[in-house]
């Protein structure tokens, strides 16, 4: 599984991590609907940790495009709200 | 995934499905996307610089604030033993504005320059990932058949497109972010320039919208309490009448204090 961090790398996990990551994503979209940010900010970390943990990170030569892109990793929480709520983080 | 991450790969991979779309030979297109992408963040680095700019003209100009500062306080103070709460008021509204002010700006434009530092990295990690593209090109072509090479190199550009794409939102996100600053950076300086944060007793009027504004910066909160605070400190002096002696450093005052100076902030004041 191919994991980009949005404006920083792409990481190749395990794909038995996606479960795992698939499971924190929906744990922080609960807590930033119900307007939870010290919840949501705790989940966000840990997701970019399991990202950084197990993945590893591609050279710049590979060209493959990714699984899943997770947000800018200093999302911040009005940001992370838009993201469900209103037009996204960044309005196209 | 269906929330975060999933939305977000959503946005991106639109982007690069509508860029290679139009594309009739992907390399190209690449090509001309980065050019693109290297005049936005252009744009971006001297909105930054702009702030940074900004910034610093308000810090030379923040040892005259900090004074003004001390000023303000001590006016503050005055005006309430007088009875004047309005004019107190707005005295400590400026004092926070500045120091808010001063303080928000730093962390921001922090912010924005390790911002645009991360955003040159990208820019050379994607001129990086193009130059990969078209040595990758060639080299499928040579081994592969046309309409599997035709595959293979739509897969390889996928991959470009989505850096490209994603620094391109990077490039979005810091722009608006700079549009934000240079809004704040302005808004000081006008109030600045309006005189805004000199002495009190120059209020006029035709001031409303610079009160106005300042209201709007100070958001009450600390003003409200700092008030309350140099009431308390200012109460029996000025309220009660019933005691003679003038007590104004209040409890936090050295003992060997003099009694009148009011020019000092009674704590935590800069």
């Amino acid at each position: 599984m191919i994991v980009r961090i949005s404006g920083e790398d792409q990481f190749r996990l395990p794909d038995a991590d996606a479960e795992r990551l698939n499971e924190l994503d929906n744990r922080a979209v609960a807590a930033a609907e119900a307007g939870d940010e010290a919840g949501f900010r705790e989940l966000w970390l840990h997701m970019i940790e399991l990202v950084e943990r197990d993945g590893e990170r591609l050279p710049d030569d590979e060209l493959v495009h990714s699984d899943v892109i997770l947000p800018p990793r200093d999302i911040s929480f009005a940001e992370a709200v838009g993201e469900f709520t209103g037009e996204g983080v960044i309005p196209d | 995934m269906a929330g975060l991450g999933g939305r977000f790969s959503t946005v991106i991979k639109a982007k690069i499905s509508r860029m290679l779309d139009r594309a009739e030979d992907p390399a190209e297109t690449l090509e001309y996307g980065y050019q693109q992408q290297v005049e936005l963040l252009q744009n971006v680095k001297k909105g930054i610089a702009d702030v940074t700019t900004s910034k610093k003209r308000i810090q030379m100009q923040s040892q005259k604030l900090e004074q003004q500062v001390v000023k303000l306080d001590t006016q503050a103070r005055q005006a309430l033993s007088q009875g004047r709460e309005d004019l107190a008021r707005t005295a400590l509204e400026r004092k926070t504005a500045v120091q808010t002010e001063l303080q928000s700006l730093d962390q921001q434009v922090q912010e924005l320059e390790r911002q645009q530092a991360q955003l040159t990295e990208n820019e050379q990690k994607l001129r990086q990932k193009i130059d990969a593209f078209r040595t990758k090109k060639e080299v499928i072509k040579a081994q592969y058949s046309a309409a599997d090479a035709q595959v293979r190199i739509s897969e390889a550009a996928t991959g470009v497109g989505e850096q490209m794409a994603d620094l391109g939102l990077a490039i979005q996100r810091a722009e608006e972010k700079t549009e934000a600053m240079r809004a704040r950076a302005s808004a000081v300086e006008e109030l600045e320039a309006a005189g805004t944060f000199d002495d009190v007793t120059q209020i006029g009027p035709g001031q409303d919208d610079i009160d106005r504004q300042l209201h709007e910066l100070t958001a009450g909160s600390q003003v409200d309490s700092e008030l309350e605070r140099m009431k308390a400190e200012l109460g029996t002096g000025a309220g009660g009448g019933d005691s003679p002696s003038l007590d104004p450093g209040g409890k936090d005052a050295d003992a060997d204090a003099p009694a009148l100076e009011p020019g000092r902030p009674g704590e935590g004041g800069r």
